[in-house]
């Protein structure tokens, strides 16, 4: 008996040290192996299921493998052995479903009030929409004081680091051109949704993911108690650019926020001046590139050859009047990847892409639209 | 009528027309092992784009293509025409039956899934390509979003369906109605018992993925609204009939593997099975739970807390019946007179490694966990563990076991080894990484990754091709069997094996128990 | 002429080897290619250019529908030759009947669907319950009832003006199948299929008893009422889906009431003409060729089942489209 204990712990320990060792790592803070804990209370309660059931499974899988593996070595057929008849028994069947039964009702208690944590509905400080589109995520913000601010985040990392012509940059493929800003402290209360296929909103360390459900509203809470920069990614398959839909959330103090939002709301009146004016050739060349690289790259190519969506170089409809050129950039092309960009770009930015399709590329119509083109094309519906 | 002509066929007319289940079990594992070299050479496509970060060999649309190939193929072309091979070739020889109940339906099951993965493929060669949007082609991705290829690819699943349904209804009027006399159900090896469960799960769930696809194609192109929120209809309809059919469809995977190991661990244990009762019941426990845990894949679709609840406690439970499986398993082998020729090998490679992917499998059942681990690396790892190493390891185990019965000559041992241990190095360096990105926070199904996540991810590309090139040396090994193994006479080929397959001379005749054998009391006939 | 050998069992009859499978797989994969090809030249194609869909699908179809033709009339042979063992005849039982199971599992994916958003995706949509409190921003003004006489983007005034990228346009019926919106209840076809398919049900067991006292008259009698009960069937139901399109607004653009009212009563339909055409062919077989006696009509029988099957999926259907 003493014998067999011996070898049992001798050959448990190999798996043992092993196993330890790795879950040592994994245990670390900034893991690149394991979960994090994140930086909200119910991260941490996810985190802290994850590591028990771990661990359960862990232990399990000792017991079993190290009787297995007892087997293999002492039961082997070169060792001379003769083989034993015995082939049932009901006792140690009815153990063997109830043990593991209940292994499975303790794993189920932190589980379910887990759960029921996440599913909390009281009123939240600061309600967001978040929607999906192909590919890049909107915001708007729907409380009192954050009214009518709302804007896209589109994928800041530039081709060239994704063709591996430029170095890639430290948060490669995790940066946007305009995060999410939230304010710490404060239950937020996401509104997801989606405009054209599922999408999913996904922060590891918030513990957030959701999916973005065309036509229909999730509702998810978070609050954060450490200011940073949180970043995750699309986690439901969308298209071509799934893996270029990156989320990037600033947790900042109540006073910055105050002010980011004011800087925002001040930007929107800003656009509205801008809507009025006319511009010069140049500054909508300039505008409109950088339009056109986070909105139309993807599809039309960076030199407008075309990929997903036809050539903008030459194409019938961006040398020839400007009447068709707006409706397909204003209303799309519908039953094709073609969106509407009418309702995602302010007149300004639709007149610079429009204005630089039709001049850059070698297209060179010489022709200028202005925000009051647009404006009255969309009237003109 | 009397006078059947003892041998086939000869010619090309032998496959095409033969309604011998040898043959048609033959062409069923040619046809999936080359659908599995397909879908693994669509795998490397991926492993050599992720490689490392950046875009290097594909566009990202191309892909997503692999991605759902390789998914769609491995599950429908390789692993489930494989075990209906395994089945055809020893359904009859272990139940003591002449063939297949219904011989030339048995011939169409299989002749029409040649031309539907040809369909499959040719997609990829459309215009707009072929179907992106993931092997569980969500709606309206798949609909309202999908290049016109999305057409073509609805019909082949309707003829895959269909090959499965006759293929399932073979296998239950053969198991129900053919038994040699005094094969009673309680005497049946696992392996046919595990089939005939399967063969139910699949009559059952194939029409409603046929329903899904049906359902599909009205949406694209005849103006109807089931996924879509603006007619009435709700895109996650679309799940819940999809993973009512996929989950049971995880199962069909792994119960034939499951037979088979309950037939080789004995064997090579020369010991009975342990349990085989309860291997019944939990088979069918299991069989019966696959129906009631569908959203465990859509925890994150915003289910009301009632169903998140029921879901999690329903799929939990499938550890219990799954566990009593393993440790009969265990038992089988406690004080036996164990010997580790290669399909032993392959079979303990099996319990450890499924064991592992069915441990991930519980920890995903967790509903609030999964909403981190949910359309992660995790997940990938987690399949890959129970369907590779579960159901490609166990069929490849089930291939070293009997093709010496079939073919009267044996492998090559060394060579059987060297292919277990680089598969097992192989396997585990391309997958145990993916839980640890996949935990850091990396999303399937994306076609270039973060900066963080490089490492592990070349070690799996490394791994996978190490996996790819050992799954040569198999294929290597079995031509080289069949051409000029060394001859085997002995009935049994194995001398701890068990049950009637095991009574007929080797090679197998052509046609075995025209005369059916009378099993009695005192004949093994499970182990 | 059953082949007895020496022991005490009937032979297994194993076909030697067979063209049919081949032959039924092309005619079938040429069906489907063409098929395919229709649904793309009429979604995505150029509808101006030459495309031989047609011809292909058609050729294929009515290959596949000769090949399954000489299936069946080799079967019967063989039958007729005395091939059958009774355990063989057993196996085409078992065939049959898992069969008619794997369709039941096809009708409960659309009544799935029914089910799901009649009671859950729909009252979402209007804002109904814990998981849909938030939906009014998408579809504001939208009320959930059923029949769904307005979808949520008819609510919220078109496609134009819906939330989302627009990926169609829905319209909804001004006029439901369901009782209250017929005049008269003898108007209401639904009422009439109804005793039509139940009343066929009966006169197939009818047929059924006449075949088992082996009174071939009476079962040919029967047979016939029971195929006329289903063209009538037929008849009515093409009548019904006229309305619905031409003056009730019902189409299978109309939301997803008209979606589901046409997959379930399409598919049901579809599978009744089938039915009604395996009696039919019963009948010619018993009036033309003389085939069934009293103990072996495995033909008769099969269709017999698969006809009460629809019949019940059709109780199903009146209970949950028409009147629920
Ligand atoms: C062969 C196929 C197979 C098998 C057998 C399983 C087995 C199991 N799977 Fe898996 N699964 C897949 C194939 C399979 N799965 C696939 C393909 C996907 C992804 C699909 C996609 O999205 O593309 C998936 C995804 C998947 C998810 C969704 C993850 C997500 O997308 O977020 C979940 C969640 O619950 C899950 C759970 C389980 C469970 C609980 C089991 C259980 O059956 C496991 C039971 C086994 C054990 C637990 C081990 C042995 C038991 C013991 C030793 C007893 C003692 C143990 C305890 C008491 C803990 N699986
Ligand atoms: C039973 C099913 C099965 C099997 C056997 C496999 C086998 C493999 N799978 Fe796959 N896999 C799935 C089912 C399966 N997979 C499914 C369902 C998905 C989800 C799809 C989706 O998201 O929709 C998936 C997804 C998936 C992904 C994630 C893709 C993504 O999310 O973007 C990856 C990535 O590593 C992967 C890798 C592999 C590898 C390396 C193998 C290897 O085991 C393959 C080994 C075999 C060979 C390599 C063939 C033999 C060799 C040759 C043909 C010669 C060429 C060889 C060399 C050049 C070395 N699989
Ligand atoms: C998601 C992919 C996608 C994005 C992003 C996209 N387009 Fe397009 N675009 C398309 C597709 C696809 C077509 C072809 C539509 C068709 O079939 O007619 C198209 C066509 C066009 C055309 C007509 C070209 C021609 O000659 O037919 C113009 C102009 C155009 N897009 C402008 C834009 C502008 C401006 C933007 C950015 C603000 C943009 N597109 C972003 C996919 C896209
Ligand atoms: Cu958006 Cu993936
Ligand atoms: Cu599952």
């Amino acid at each position: 008996m003493v014998f067999i204990a011996k070898q049992l712990c001798k050959l448990a320990l190999g798996p043992v040290l092993l196993l330890m060792s790795v879950i040592a790592v994994a245990a670390g803070d900034e893991s690149s192996i394991n979960m994090s804990p994140g930086v909200t209370e119910v991260g941490r309660q996810i985190y802290n299921l994850h590591m028990i059931i771990l661990w359960i499974c862990v232990v399990i899988g000792i017991v079993v493998f190290s009787v297995m593996f007892y087997s293999i070595i002492y039961h082997r057929k070169s060792r001379g052995v003769t083989p034993a008849t015995f082939h049932e028994s009901t006792k140690v069947e009815i153990a063997w479903t109830v043990v593991p039964f209940v292994i499975l009702v303790v794993m189920a208690v932190p589980a379910t009030t887990t759960l029921l944590d996440i599913y909390d509905n009281d009123e939240a400080d600061l309600d967001v929409i978040v929607t999906g589109y192909q590919w890049k995520w909107k915001y708007e913000y729907i409380n009192d004081e954050g009214e009518n601010v709302s804007f896209f985040s589109n994928l800041r990392t530039p081709q060239s680091e994704i063709y591996n012509t430029a170095k890639k940059g430290k948060n490669y493929l995790l940066e946007v051109d305009e995060p999410l800003v939230l304010p710490v402290d404060t239950k937020v209360r996401f509104l997801i949704t989606a405009n054209d296929v599922l999408h999913s909103w996904w922060v590891p360390q918030l513990a957030v993911k959701r999916d973005a459900i065309p036509g229909f509203i999730n509702e998810v809470t978070t609050r954060t108690s450490i200011e940073g920069t949180y970043r995750g990614q699309c986690a439901e398959l969308c298209g071509k650019s799934h893996g270029f839909m990156p989320i990037v959330v600033n947790v900042v103090s109540q006073e910055e926020y105050t002010e980011w939002l004011g800087e925002k709301q001040a930007e929107a009146t800003e656009i509205k001046d801008l809507m009025a004016q006319t511009f010069s050739l140049d500054d909508l060349m300039e505008r409109g590139k950088a339009v056109y690289d986070s909105n139309c790259l993807a599809c039309h190519g960076a030199n407008g050859e075309g990929g997903l969506g036809n050539a903008i170089a030459g194409s019938p409809i961006a040398t020839g009047p400007v009447g068709p050129h707006l409706e397909v950039s204003i209303n799309g092309v519908p039953g094709t990847a073609m969106q509407a960009f009418g309702e995602q770009l302010n007149d300004v930015d639709m007149a610079a892409v429009v204005t630089y399709q039709r001049n850059g590329f070698g297209n060179n119509m010489g022709d200028l639209v202005q925000p009051i083109d647009v404006y009255n094309h969309k009237k003109g519906q | 009528m009397g006078d059947h002509h003892h041998g086939p066929a000869k010619g090309i007319g032998r496959w095409l027309f033969t309604t011998n289940h040898k043959d048609i079990g033959t062409m069923y594992l040619w046809f999936s092992f080359a659908m599995f070299l397909l879908g693994g050479f669509f795998a490397m496509v991926i492993r050599a784009e992720l490689f490392q970060p950046g875009m290097q060999l594909v566009e990202p649309a191309f892909f997503n293509q692999m991605t759902t190939l390789h998914g769609l193929i491995m599950v429908f072309g390789a692993i489930m025409p494989s075990f209906v091979g395994l089945a055809n070739w020893l359904i009859p020889m272990m139940i003591g039956a002449p063939d297949m109940a219904l011989p030339r339906m048995n011939n169409w099951s299989f002749w029409i899934l040649p031309p539907a993965f040809l369909l499959l493929a040719s997609t990829l060669f459309m215009e707009g390509g072929a179907p992106a949007f993931g092997w569980t082609f969500y709606a309206p991705l798949s609909t309202t979003y999908a290049p016109p290829s999305v057409t073509f690819f609805i019909f082949s699943i309707h003829v895959l369906g269909l090959s499965s349904i006759m293929g399932s209804i073979n296998i239950i009027a053969t198991v129900m109605n053919m038994r040699a006399p005094g094969m009673t159900y309680m005497k049946m090896p696992l392996f046919v018992w595990t089939c005939l469960i399967t063969a139910f799960l699949l009559v059952a769930v194939m029409p409603v993925l046929a329903g899904a696809v049906t359902m599909m194609l009205m949406d694209i192109h005849f103006g109807t609204s089931f996924f879509s929120a603006a007619g009435g209809g709700d895109p996650v309809l679309f799940q819940h009939i999809f993973w009512f059919f996929g989950h049971p469809e995880v199962y069909i995977i792994i119960l034939p593997a499951f037979g088979v190991v309950s037939q080789i661990i004995p064997a090579f244990s020369r010991k009975p099975l342990f349990g085989y009762d309860s291997m019944v019941y939990a088979t069918s426990s299991i069989a019966f739970l696959s129906f009631i845990v569908w959203a465990h894949h859509m925890y994150t679709v915003g289910m009301p807390i009632a169903g998140e609840l029921f879901f999690m406690y329903a799929t939990m439970l499938i550890a219990v019946p799954t566990g009593v499986k393993v440790f009969n398993w265990i038992t089988t082998m406690w004080r036996g007179a164990l010997s580790f020729e290669t399909p032993m090998l392959f079979c303990l490679g099996f319990l450890v490694l499924f064991t592992l992917g069915g441990f991930t499998g519980l920890m995903l059942s967790i509903a609030p966990a999964d909403f981190q681990y949910h359309d992660s690396y995790f997940v990938v790892a987690h399949f890959h563990y129970v369907m590779v190493a579960g159901a490609v390891f166990s069929m490849t185990a089930a291939i070293y076991f009997w093709l010496p019965k079939w073919c009267g000559r044996m492998y090559n041992e060394a060579m059987g080894k060297t292919h277990f241990w680089i598969s097992f190095i192989g396997f585990n360096l391309t997958f145990f990484p993916q839980h640890f990105v996949g935990l850091a926070g990396m999303p399937r199904r994306i076609p270039d990754y973060a900066l963080q996540f490089a490492d592990f991810n070349m070690m799996s590309s490394i791994g996978a091709f190490i996996y790819g090139a050992s799954q040569l040396l198999f294929l290597y090994n079995v031509i080289a069997t069949i051409v000029a193994g060394e001859p085997v006479s002995d009935e049994k080929v194995w001398d701890g094996a068990e049950g009637l397959e095991w009574t007929v001379p080797t090679p197998a005749p052509y046609h075995t128990f025209e005369e059916p054998p009378r099993v009695g009391p005192g004949v093994h006939a499970h182990g | 002429m059953t082949t007895q050998t020496s022991t005490e069992y009937e032979k297994y009859y194993v076909p030697e080897k067979s063209r049919l499978a081949v032959c039924a797989t092309i005619g079938l994969m040429l069906s489907i290619f063409g098929a395919a090809s229709i649904m793309n030249d009429m979604t995505f194609g150029d509808p101006d250019e030459q495309t031989y869909s047609w011809p292909i699908f058609l050729f294929g179809l009515f290959f596949f529908m000769a090949v399954l033709f000489g299936w069946f009339r080799t079967a019967i042979k063989e039958n007729i030759a005395g091939m059958n063992s009774a355990q063989l005849k057993k196996s085409y039982v078992l065939g049959m009947f898992w069969f008619i199971f794997s369709e039941v599992m096809f009708f409960f994916a659309f009544f799935g669907a029914l089910f799901y958003v009649r009671m859950l995706a729909g009252p979402w949509l209007a804002g109904e319950g814990e998981a849909g409190r938030m939906n009014g921003l998408l579809w504001d003004g939208f009320e959930f009832a059923w029949p769904m006489m307005q979808t949520p983007q008819e609510a919220v005034g078109g496609a134009a003006a819906q939330p989302l990228a627009n990926n169609g346009s829905y319209t909804s019926a001004h006029t439901s199948m369901a009782f209250r919106d017929a005049e008269f209840w003898w108007k209401w076809l639904p009422l009439w299929n109804t005793l039509i398919l139940l009343t066929s049900s009966l006169t197939c067991h009818f047929a059924h008893t006449g075949i088992l006292e082996g009174d071939k008259k009476k079962f040919n009698k029967w047979l016939t009422v029971t195929v006329a009960l289903g063209i009538v069937f037929l008849g009515l139901q093409a009548l019904e889906y006229y309305e619905a399109y031409a003056h009730f607004g019902l189409t299978l653009n109309a939301g997803i009431y008209g979606s589901t009212f046409f997959m379930l009563t399409g598919f049901h339909g579809f599978h009744v003409l089938m039915g009604m055409t395996l009696l039919l062919i019963q009948l010619l077989r018993s009036v033309m060729g003389g085939h069934f006696t009293a103990d072996d009509h495995f033909g008769f029988e099969a269709s017999s089942w698969y006809w009460h099957f629809v019949d019940v999926v059709w109780v199903f259907l009146f209970l949950f489209v028409y009147i629920l």
